[in-house]
């Protein structure tokens, strides 16, 4: 049993930067970037419904599937790709260690 | 140009901005809102209409959208004139410390007080990434909202997305257009299921096209949009002639201009006297979500609180001589302006 996990936020290609997260609090991954600093909106607060929150992940570990909530956000924002995940639905548990994300941007 | 004089000129109908023109009404200020949604009610409209909300006082639930709709009941005696789909962008202080606002369609309202009730900004469309869409907004093709369903008369449309107002502009629209086109990256809808269906219906009648797991990638034109071309996700493409394409992505808020009003701010917050809300700015106050202040809460009671203490504030700056009065509405009940 770990009680951190690390991730890592791709600001540029190839320029990472390691955040680390407690895996005792119940924390979702962009609870976590907002105290990291990040600029996330996340105007509902990580319910599924903004989609201000919306991240790609690169690399790392296999994730669950989007559930239905974030799968119907996903497919209304105009930016998706393949790695594209609401980072409020993600939990902080040792099962994201390793994981390699970027933000994505809200508009065009 | 269309210009508006009033005392108050609240900027945001969101609850708080609503709220405040009760308050005001109660002082006999009369009251102008401006916001740049097509719709009152701020987050709660845009955001979850449907949830219900369980810390208003004297209601133990009440979903969000009946909570607007309550609002607008309460302010109704004081007839409060609305302003909707235009956004504030700049305003000009004048000698006699009097304010003349101008929103983004050149609307120009002269008041004597300002209120921002901007909650987290003006909510602006989610635009796609596509190549020179920009040069084919402003009336050249490419809309992001649905002001005026004429606009689209007898035309070959294109509609993007996959939400409620995709949907539901596809159903409205199919009668006004020439042609309609709904492109849906995915294959399941966001929107409401009988939306969902009633499109389904229409494609099979031939009365509006669905085609999904898609997206428009490309648009084309000289000066005016005169096609765009939609690629499917295993790579297949058509090109379409169409004279407008309204994607509709939903809404992201963004501070906007208030941020560059020269007003003092904080994490993107409006810093505000807790004793009336006023700003850096004599005249010009922040209620609700855009404020800030120690213990600061982002809650609709707290800005309720602040709308009251607001209007205070702002009766005295624009009446400096005359003494206000606290009356009960149990006493005179509510008044007319
Ligand atoms: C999912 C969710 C659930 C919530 N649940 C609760 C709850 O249970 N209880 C609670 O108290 N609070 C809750 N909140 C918070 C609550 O919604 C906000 O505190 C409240 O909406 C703030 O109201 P407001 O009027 O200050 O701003 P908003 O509701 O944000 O409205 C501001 C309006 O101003 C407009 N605007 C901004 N700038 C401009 C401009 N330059 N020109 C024109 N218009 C402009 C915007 O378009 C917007 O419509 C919740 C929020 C969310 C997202
Ligand atoms: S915070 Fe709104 S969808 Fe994640």
């Amino acid at each position: 049993m770990t009680d951190e996990v690390r991730v890592y936020v791709e600001e540029a290609p190839g320029q990472r930067t390691e955040v680390v997260g407690p895996t005792d609090m119940g924390l979702n991954l962009m609870e976590l970037l907002k105290a990291s600093g990040y600029d996330i909106q996340a105007t509902c607060g990580g319910m599924a419904l903004c989609g201000t929150c919306h991240i790609e992940v690169l690399a790392g570990p296999d994730l669950d599937e989007p559930g239905d909530d974030e799968m119907a956000m996903l497919e209304s924002l105009p930016i998706l790709s393949p790695g594209s995940r609401l980072s409020c639905q993600i939990r902080i548990t040792e099962r994201i260690d390793g994981l390699v994300l970027r933000l994505m941007p809200q508009t065009a | 140009m269309n210009s508006i004089s009033t005392d108050i000129c609240i900027i945001g109908a969101g609850p708080v901005g609503l709220f405040a023109v009760f308050e005001a009404g109660l002082l006999k200020l009369r009251c102008h809102v401006v916001d740049a949604l097509p719709q009152v009610g701020g987050q709660l409209s845009e955001i979850y209409p449907k949830k219900p909300i369980y810390d208003i006082p004297g209601f133990p639930d009440i979903l969000a959208g009946d909570l607007v709709r309550n609002l607008m009941r309460q302010i109704e005696p004081f007839h409060p004139t609305f302003t909707l789909g235009e956004r504030v962008e700049r305003f000009a202080k004048l000698e006699d410390g009097s304010f003349q606002l101008f929103t983004s369609d050149g609307t120009e309202i002269l008041c004597k007080a300002i209120a921002i009730a901007g909650g987290l900004g003006s909510f602006e469309p989610r635009k796609p990434a596509i190549e020179s869409l920009e040069s084919f907004e402003s009336g050249k093709g490419v809309y992001y909202m649905v002001r005026d369903p004429e606009t689209f008369r007898d035309q070959r449309l294109v509609i993007a997305g996959g939400g409620d107002s995709a949907l539901d502009w596809t159903i409205f629209l199919a009668d006004v257009a020439k042609e309609v086109t709904l492109v849906h990256r995915g294959t399941t809808f966001r929107g409401a299921a009988d939306s969902a269906e009633k499109v389904k219906a229409l494609h099979e009648a031939g009365k509006a096209r669905l085609v999904l797991s898609s997206n428009v990638t490309h648009v084309h034109g000289n000066g005016k949009l005169n096609s765009v071309t939609i690629t499917a996700n295993d790579g297949t493409a058509e090109t379409l002639d169409v004279d407008s394409f309204i994607p509709l992505f939903g809404l992201t808020p963004k501070l906007g201009p208030i941020e560059d009003w020269g007003l003092e701010l904080e994490d993107n917050a409006v810093k505000v006297n807790t004793v009336d809300y006023s700003t850096s700015v004599p005249g010009i106050f922040a209620i609700g979500d855009i404020n800030t202040y120690p213990g600061k809460l982002k809650l609709i009671l707290c800005g309720f609180h602040e709308a009251a203490l607001m209007c205070q504030g702002a009766f005295k700056y624009i009446n400096p001589d005359k003494k206000y009065v606290l009356k009960y509405t149990t006493v005179n009940g509510v008044p007319t302006l």
